[in-house]
């Protein structure tokens, strides 16, 4: 036993001696060539008229028929970063295909379209509940709406998504998407 | 581009930048590890700890250093947990409970991050950086040194020493983990990834809500988590946390980090005992499990089985949409490949198929490719078996890389394979049969229940740390059986390694004859694999019958 103590002696200076340089220095280092681009160390914020109004990487909440709408979020009671997470519910969830269901029908509603042309994304929630993209198709889905509550054309409204839209990384990495809380920013920045 | 072209050219383009880099990284770590100079701050540290750094161990002196060392370090976390409120960067959070902080505790020195706890509302940045991913580095380089040593026993003969195991934790940890991780760390801080020592800040939104955006350092423990094969997320979402994992390229990266370390070892293997093709053979088998199991995940994924996908049109639920099914099944396949067990979406609500695809792959034990040094050597046992079980078909005396295996290591490999299983299965059965277990955590009905309980039990025993995270694990009765089957799960197997290691170095090595059994061709790939499979198949049909099967013929 005293060879066990001997060694777990060693083990303590050993453990604390790395815990300096794995546990300071190198997130300390790792900071230090943040600052060289603290936009993006920081969490990519998104600034409108001189006031931050969210992360980029963020998703938010948007009531009201004049924003386009994010997916579901299942953290906290919806896109709370103090919450993150999924439903976790398994694919034959009696209670998930009811709420599936009751957003479609939702969806539907809102935007005046047929049930089927509700797109996956406006139906499921996240992984992190903040996923702040939808699809190109749920974004399409919505011009209309927000171009006649807010008053403009179309074209607008279609150019604003078009640029918060991304295309896959060297073509085949992830999926199209549109970033729906640079979107919103932009309709925010053009209105006021 | 059609979608899955686009699955098809990302896998592809994963396996060319992880062939590309695995022969470099394989010799170096294999010049790391044989190598007898000391860097000047390797130095410094063996004399603060008192230790002669050229001397070489016994096995059960190696043994015994690994353990102790292990000990110390979970003692230390679980301190550092319970008094978090009273340290710098606590952020107001309290102490963590005695059997949560036990749990995690053994969670990160056991290379498993399993989390029962949300990190943005239960950890202060000291406890996440000084003290998780301290560990996060440290088990990474414990479990190479096993594999190491256990490299050794066939590389050497006639000696009984098999290393030194703090010279084998401190490098790599300092030249390998640490380059590596600093380099991994900056491009995803390039990419978007979070890195200062901010608490929640609150802003108002673009509706006027009030939102928190939370700081920390996040990049650098997503590096070396990934890196190390370790898992466990600064946020409770994990890698699908944007903070995390902003862009679809960083999460390409994050797949690369964490399938590197276990695809590059079989060269070092095959470099530290003079025959690459003795590696080449073993990371054939790791890559066909792995692409198999990538193969499938994808397509149920992608293909979307099941009710609720179906009626959704998809399965998303769970996954983010810049990774969409594709890039999130990939992920899936190798964190549960790896023993890594961090998620970019949640294994929960993947269809049957994808869902049991994740489970089979902790139930291999682990090996296609495995945790870092972790993988490594138990394929190496399951070679080790796979020589003796065609050495009984010819009835030869089985040898491999010229030791011959005797009773003796049949025994301790026998006793290897075991372990997980039984673990495994008794804890699992133990929660399925108490109807109290059983309310207490399981959150869906029928046979996706069972699959919950199975999964937390695999990921435990397996080191793997991922969740089937509908399952309520946070009870003082799971956080105390999980942590002592991540405890057993890890030491008892790395214990009979290491026995096995100093048997393996003992022997002198017999020469080559006509009637050896070829260990580097495709004959032995194949046998290799085969028993990989049977073993697991045989070991867990029953259970895995009852309960992903089950689900995927609903």
């Amino acid at each position: 036993m005293s060879a066990f103590l001997k060694q777990s002696l060693a083990g303590l200076r050993v453990l604390l001696v790395m815990t300096v340089v794995l546990g300071l220095g190198y997130p300390l280092a790792v900071y230090g060539v943040g600052r060289l681009m603290p936009a993006r160390a920081d969490g990519s914020l998104v600034v409108v008229d001189g006031e931050t109004v969210g992360s980029s990487l963020i998703g938010q909440a948007f009531d009201g028929d004049e924003w386009f709408q994010s997916r579901p979020s299942v953290a906290g009671d919806g896109y709370d970063p103090l919450a993150s997470g999924a439903s976790n519910l398994g694919p034959e969830n009696r209670d998930l295909l009811a709420t599936v269901e009751e957003r479609r029908a939702e969806v539907a509603e809102r935007e005046g379209v047929d049930p089927d042309q509700v797109p996956v994304d406006a139906v499921t929630a996240s992984g992190s509940g903040l996923d702040p993209h939808i699809s190109p198709a749920y974004a399409a889905l919505q011009v209309a709406r927000v171009a006649r509550v807010r008053d403009l054309t179309d074209a607008v409204v279609q150019d604003l998504v078009a640029r918060a839209t991304t295309s896959p990384e060297l073509g085949f990495l992830g999926a199209p998407r549109v970033n729906v809380v640079e979107l919103n920013a932009a309709l925010l920045a053009l209105q006021q | 581009m059609p979608v899955a072209l686009a699955a098809v050219l990302q896998t592809g383009f994963l396996v060319l930048l992880l062939a590309a880099v695995h022969v470099p990284l394989g010799n170096y770590m294999a010049g790391v590890y044989s190598g007898s100079r000391h860097l000047r701050a390797e130095r410094a540290v063996y004399r603060i700890g008192g230790i002669d750094p050229d001397s070489d161990q016994h096995w059960s002196v190696y043994t015994r250093s690994l353990l102790a060392f292990s000990a110390v370090s979970i003692l230390v976390l679980y301190l550092l947990l319970r008094v978090q409120a009273h340290l710098p960067l606590s952020l107001g959070w309290t102490g963590v409970a005695p059997d949560g902080a036990w749990n995690t505790a053994v969670s990160f020195v056991t290379n498993t991050n399993w989390q029962w706890y949300s990190g943005e509302s239960t950890l202060g940045h000291l406890a996440q950086m000084g003290g998780l991913a301290v560990q996060n580095f440290l088990s990474a380089a414990v479990g190479i040194a096993v594999a190491i040593a256990l490299v050794r026993g066939f590389a050497r003969q006639g000696t009984d020493r098999i290393g030194n195991f703090w010279v084998d934790l401190v490098r790599g940890s300092v030249r390998i983990l640490l380059p590596l991780a600093l380099l991994a760390a900056i491009v995803l801080v390039i990419g978007g990834a979070v890195q200062n020592f901010d608490g929640a800040r609150e802003i108002t939104t673009i509706t006027g809500e009030r939102q928190s955006i939370i700081g920390g350092p996040i990049a650098s423990q997503e590096a070396i988590k990934n890196l190390g094969t370790n898992g466990g997320g600064f946020f409770n979402a994990n890698s699908a946390h944007p903070f995390e994992n902003p862009t679809a390229w960083t999460n390409l990266i994050e797949m690369f980090l964490l399938l590197v370390i276990p695809f590059s070892l079989p060269r070092t293997f095959g470099r530290m005992v003079g025959n690459h093709r003795q590696g080449t053979a073993i990371v054939s088998v790791m890559a066909s499990l792995w692409l198999a199991a990538v193969t499938v995940t994808t397509s149920a994924e992608m293909r979307g089985f099941g009710t609720v996908p179906g009626a959704a049109g998809g399965a998303m639920e769970g996954k983010e949409l810049r990774f969409g099914p594709a890039a999130s099944a990939l992920f899936a396949a190798s964190t549960t490949g790896t023993s890594t067990g961090s998620v970019n979406s949640f294994h929960d609500s993947y269809t049957g198929v994808g869902g049991g695809v994740t489970l089979l792959n902790m139930m291999l034990g682990e090996v296609a490719p495995g945790g870092v040094g972790a993988g490594l050597y138990g394929m190496l046992v399951m070679a080790v078996l796979a020589v003796f079980l065609a050495g009984l078909m010819v009835g030869r005396t089985p040898e491999y890389l010229g030791k011959k295996i005797g009773r003796k290591q049949v025994t301790l490999v026998a006793l290897y394979i075991l372990t997980m299983p039984t673990l495994l299965l008794a804890g699992a059965a133990i929660t399925a049969a108490s109807p109290g277990l059983v309310d207490a955590s399981v959150q869906d009905p029928g046979p996706h229940g069972l699959t919950e309980i199975l999964y937390a039990y695999a990921s435990a025993v397996n080191n793997n740390g991922s969740a089937f995270a509908g399952f309520g694990a946070n009870t003082p009765y799971q956080n105390t059986a999980l942590g002592l089957g991540m405890l057993l799960g890890r030491f008892v197997p790395i214990i009979l390694v290491l026995a096995l290691a100093g048997s393996l170095a003992s022997q002198r090595k017999v020469s080559e004859t006509t009637g050896t059994l070829p260990t580097h061709g495709p004959v032995f790939v194949g046998l290799l694999g085969f028993v990989v499979l049977i073993v697991a198949g045989l070991t867990f049909f029953p259970a895995l019958a009852l309960a992903p099967l089950t689900e995927a013929l609903l």
